[in-house]
């Protein structure tokens, strides 16, 4: 690769050198910690991905050596790129931080309180930004919206409810399979994911789209034990796969595989091979291979989330067999209040219900009727 | 008499058809143009002229021209946003439906000036019969050699289509109309990259509005120059207004912008006064996304002048307490009319007309109109008003395309300003059913503090 | 309003009925000629105003099917379109649409009592369609006739200024019509 002058930018007065066409996320995210902003809907690997969640606005503070003035609104740090000489505010911004709780809360308004029976919890997104960027409580108080159940298939449960319509589903369809059958019908606060007349979803790689998915909107229907994925412990395997790399995380319990997925680095995202491809897994590994013996197994996965780069301490060490350590080490050393405490925060989340008896999707109103 | 550059010869008979258009002394500026000048030296004039964009941004036309990527190779294209669906504006319609010759004829030079052989006529679905007057005059025009190839001898070619959207306000924005025009969901593009560099097909394009384009034939025919002088300020030649509302005359009116609101609204020429002899509470003078002001400050500014139907008039004070021209659609209501129940509409079209791709937007929009129900139907509570003015203030500024704002402003300048007709809204649910508040206080002469 | 297809309540209807005659082809080859080789997609608006006219007012998912055939796209991106403009009929709907505008200005008008009018006069309510099949009602945001409000859309075309009395006659006159098709 040829010399390319490096572009010199400052967040939060931490400052950093990137190439140019680097994002002020990406920026962000190589010097970690808090100072990369949450983002949603933004997925490296997928072309035309972010811009729509809002959850990453920064304020840009000084445009460049050349041009200082600052800009006048925040802006999408997923699709704004790193001027020479920028200065950009995140945490350090009282708007941003403001502007950041507004575009949580209406991520959650519609959002069900379902997490105590979401395949999802433990790993989803919006989970983590919600706590980490939300307040307690909610304003809203009317009816959260609701869907017709639409069936994707034997393979891919989709929980409407849950979307939060970052379409990053619809560019995987559009860039990893040969064709697209799913996407975003009617528009406005009634758009959704389907496939209009019901289909199942089997395309080869369509699998992919559960990894995406930063909520729980769209999940693994072959997963043999739902819910609580920190009881179950992560490891590296591969096997000779003829459509895919093979390089998948298996999710064990004993000697039972439980789930496969993709392998994904820090940012939750599929991680990158060594030839810079993406490892992207296909459906026969992800859905058909669930046998300790299908694979190679390399060994325990270390869950990392976030940056490693500004803070040392991200350890977490996945495997032990006590859930809350688990959970608090899978993020971070943050306890997370959500889950720990459903019902300080949780209108629908009431004791006197039997979790295990809804069957899922879950709506509010399952937790009013009490369908069984 | 206001001055005629547009609308002069609207009801000369035939005019709709090439025959009479010419006669009258239509596509001379064709021909000026395209014997005579250069695309450079057209540019050169639309600068001179300060004509601004009509569709609501007011932007430089002639800068905007100046924009355009000249990639070797790579076509370029004009397209003329007819999608009018902020509501109180019905401005392009009246000039499509009676003068389409004239936004032809302003096509035709546009495209020269931008170097467009295919240039689209992107127009609102509902505007069915509209598309076909347009096609008529496509090929009236194209059958007397002022489209097609080799116009006029001048060796540039140029076709005009005609694109028919399907219901979707949103594709009035610049990039949503683009991905409409490709055949896609009006989803705005998340910019860069913009449209004077990566339009539609992802080559170079302009999207201007029809006023704005139509208006590019007398600043051809009479030199910008001559053109900027009409007007004031930076509010050069004339405007097309499309006034409703409680008003005597509702219609379409051009104006110079040296008028006074007060003039327009009550003088015999333009709407006539309010209807059925009632008084003025309030106006959202230019489409329904500016704020709306209360009677007092919109005749006269906070500093007490009197307010003119020109950008920076209208715009004086700031959103503290003026306004903006906006698309030019005059709404106006009486004493008798709600202010809630009137926000609460506004509210529901944009909640239907979000796009629902950022967050902001498609969930601010569905919750503010929630709310507003509820105050209108008389379940409000007193918390409801700065809830409101919460979710505006968040939605502001922090979405993907001007759409959020579009919303978040008339709530804003509702809750500003009519306050306490909210407010009474949550203390007095049953009377407020019974009847309206009415006039108040909101035309009151305002207290204007002096210098010093 | 939501519109995803019920497909149960719609009688199934076959395939082969969803064709262009050769007429309406030619047509959609012109529209395709708008727009450069290899844009075809840029006609999906205007082709399924033009299925929608053809076939029975509204657009069924063989409709959609066959459009997206007719343009060599998947049926997805048909679905997507179709879901997101207001003027595309998910479900089949009466012979004629009365679709009054409720925004602001024309509420100002007074749009509010001519739509509760309609919906006296006909037996139905916003979103219904009269059970001889000849009307459907239904509210929509401006069209930009604020200025001669209360209006409604009634086909290809706008009815303005519109009193009881107006929509008396309208009634009447699309009753007279309907009989002598018959
Ligand atoms: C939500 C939204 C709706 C718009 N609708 C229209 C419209 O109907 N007609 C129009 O000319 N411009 C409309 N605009 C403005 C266009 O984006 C664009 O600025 C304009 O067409 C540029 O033309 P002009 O510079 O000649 O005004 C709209 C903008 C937004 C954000
Ligand atoms: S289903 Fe998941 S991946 Fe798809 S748009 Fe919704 S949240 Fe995003
Ligand atoms: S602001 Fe509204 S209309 Fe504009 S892109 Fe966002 S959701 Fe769509
Ligand atoms: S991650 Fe940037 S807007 Fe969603
Ligand atoms: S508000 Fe009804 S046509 Fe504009």
């Amino acid at each position: 690769m040829s010399e390319q002058p490096l572009l010199t930018v400052t967040i939060d007065n931490i400052t950093v050198q990137v190439p140019a066409g680097t994002s002020i996320l990406q920026a962000a995210r190589k010097i970690g910690g808090d100072v990369a902003p949450p983002a949603m809907c933004v997925y490296s690997k997928l072309e035309g991905s972010g811009g729509k969640c809002r959850t990453c606005l920064v304020e840009v503070s000084k445009g460049s050596e050349k041009d200082p003035r600052p800009m006048p609104k925040l802006v999408a740090s997923c699709r704004t790129n790193v001027m020479d000489g920028m200065e950009v505010k995140n945490i350090t911004s009282p708007r941003v931080t403001d502007a950041r709780a507004g575009v949580v809360e209406f991520l959650l308004i519609n959002h069900p309180l379902d997490c105590p029976i979401c395949d999802q919890a433990g790993e989803c997104h919006l989970q983590d930004l919600s706590y980490e960027h939300g307040k307690e409580g909610t304003r809203y108080e009317f009816q959260r919206r609701t869907f017709k159940q639409h069936d994707l298939g034997p393979y891919i449960q989709l929980h409407m409810t849950r979307c939060i319509l970052c379409y990053r589903c619809v560019y995987t369809a559009d860039q990893l399979t040969n064709k697209r059958e799913h996407g975003i019908l009617d528009r406005g606060d009634h758009s959704e994911i389907a496939t209009l007349i019901e289909k199942s979803l089997e395309n080869n790689f369509i699998g992919n789209v559960i990894d995406v998915c930063p909520v729980g909107a769209l999940t693994d229907k072959t997963f043999r034990f739902k819910n609580r994925v920190w009881f179950l412990k992560p490891e590296n395997a591969h096997r000779e796969c003829p459509d895919c790399c093979g390089k998948v995380t298996l999710w064990n319990r004993g000697d039972e595989v439980f789930r496969v997925t993709a392998r994904k680095d820090e940012w939750g995202e599929v991680e990158s091979l060594a030839d810079g491809s993406t490892a992207w897994i296909c459906n026969t590994c992800r859905f058909e291979k669930k046998k300790s013996s299908d694979w190679v197994i390399e060994g325990p996965r270390k869950i990392s989330r976030h940056s490693v780069i500004s803070q040392g301490h991200y350890e977490g060490k996945v495997g032990t067999t006590v859930p809350t350590e688990i959970f608090s080490a899978v993020h971070g050393g943050r306890n997370p209040k959500l889950l720990m405490d459903i019902h300080s925060v949780s209108e629908v989340n009431r004791p006197e219900i039997q979790l295990s008896q809804i069957a899922g999707p879950s709506t509010g109103n399952d937790f009013t009727t009490g369908k069984d | 008499m206001g001055m005629k550059l547009l609308l002069e010869k609207a009801h000369v008979e035939g005019i709709r058809h090439f025959e009479a258009y010419r006669r009258e002394g239509g596509y001379r500026s064709v021909e000026k143009a395209l014997k005579e000048m250069s695309p450079e030296a057209i540019v050169e004039e639309v600068k001179k002229s300060g004509l601004r964009g009509r569709g609501g941004a007011g932007f430089p036309a002639g800068m905007k021209w100046s924009f355009i990527a000249k990639p070797e190779g790579v076509p370029r294209h004009l397209v003329c946003n007819a999608d009018e669906s902020e509501p109180g504006t019905f401005k392009d319609r009246y000039l499509m439906e009676f003068l389409p010759h004239l936004l032809l004829e302003g096509l035709i030079v546009s495209s020269y000036a931008l170097g467009s052989h295919a240039t689209y006529i992107y127009i609102r679905g509902e505007y069915a019969w509209i598309a076909t007057i347009l096609e008529t005059a496509i090929a009236e025009a194209k059958a007397n050699g002022m489209l097609g190839n080799n116009i006029l001898g001048s060796g540039f070619d140029c076709e005009i289509y005609v694109h028919r959207g399907a219901g979707a306000y949103i594709c009035g924005e610049e990039t949503a109309l683009i991905e409409s025009l490709e055949g896609k969901r009006g989803n705005p593009r998340i910019k860069p990259p913009f449209p004077a560099i990566q339009g539609v097909w992802m080559r170079p394009t302009v999207v201007n509005n029809v006023e704005t384009l139509a208006a590019v034939v007398p600043i051809i025919n009479m030199g910008g120059e001559e053109y900027a002088k009409i007007g004031v300020g930076k509010s050069t030649g004339t405007k097309l207004i499309s006034a409703c509302g409680n008003i005597n005359k509702p219609g379409v009116y051009e104006i110079d912008m040296t008028i006074s609101v007060e003039e327009f609204i009550y003088s015999d020429e333009y709407c006539g006064g309010i209807a059925n002899g009632k008084r003025l509470k309030a106006c959202i003078p230019g489409g329904s996304s500016v704020p709306i002001l209360p009677a007092n400050l919109l005749l006269k500014t906070a500093k007490g002048e009197t307010r003119f139907m020109n950008y920076e008039s209208l715009s004086d004070g700031g959103f503290a307490s003026g306004s903006m021209m906006g698309s030019g659609g005059f709404i106006v209501l009486d004493e008798d009319q709600c202010i809630v129940k009137n926000t609460y509409t506004l509210a529901r079209f944009y909640r239907h007309e979000s796009c629902g791709q950022c967050s902001p937007c498609r969930e601010g929009t569905g919750w503010m109109e929630k709310i507003l129900w509820r105050l209108e139907n008389g379940e409000g509570k007193e918390t409801d008003i700065d809830l409101l003015w919460d979710i505006q203030r968040r939605i502001e500024g922090n979405t993907i395309c001007p759409l959020g704002d579009a919303a978040a402003w008339p709530v804003a300048a509702a809750i500003r300003h009519f306050r306490d007709e909210f407010e009474w809204h949550v203390r007095e649910p049953q009377e407020a059913k019974r009847r309206n508040y009415g006039l108040a206080h909101y035309a009151d002469p305002i207290h204007v503090p002096v210098a010093g | 309003m939501h519109k995803l297809l019920n497909e149960q309540s719609i009688p199934a209807r076959e395939y082969d009925m969803v064709k262009f005659s050769e007429n309406d082809l030619a047509k959609v080859q012109e529209i395709v000629a708008h727009y450069p080789d290899g844009k075809q997609k840029s006609a999906l608006l205007p082709v399924l105003h033009l299925a929608q006219d053809t076939f029975g007012g509204w657009l069924s998912s063989e409709t959609m099917d066959y459009v997206a055939s007719l343009l060599q796209i998947e049926p997805i991106e048909v679905y997507e379109v179709a879901t997101f403009y207001s003027m595309y009929h998910l479900k089949p709907v009466g012979k004629y649409v009365f679709e009054v505008c409720q925004t602001g200005p024309c509420m100002l008008r007074g749009c509010d009592d001519i739509i509760q009018y309609i919906t006296q006069t006909l037996g139905i309510r916003a979103g219904e369609t009269t059970a001889d099949g000849l009307f459907t009602l239904k509210t929509v945001e401006c069209l930009g006739a604020c200025g001669y409000a209360p209006m409604m859309q009634l086909g290809k075309y706008y009815r303005e200024h519109l009193t009881k009395e107006k929509v008396d006659a309208i009634i009447a006159e699309c009753r007279k019509t309907a009989a002598e098709q018959n």
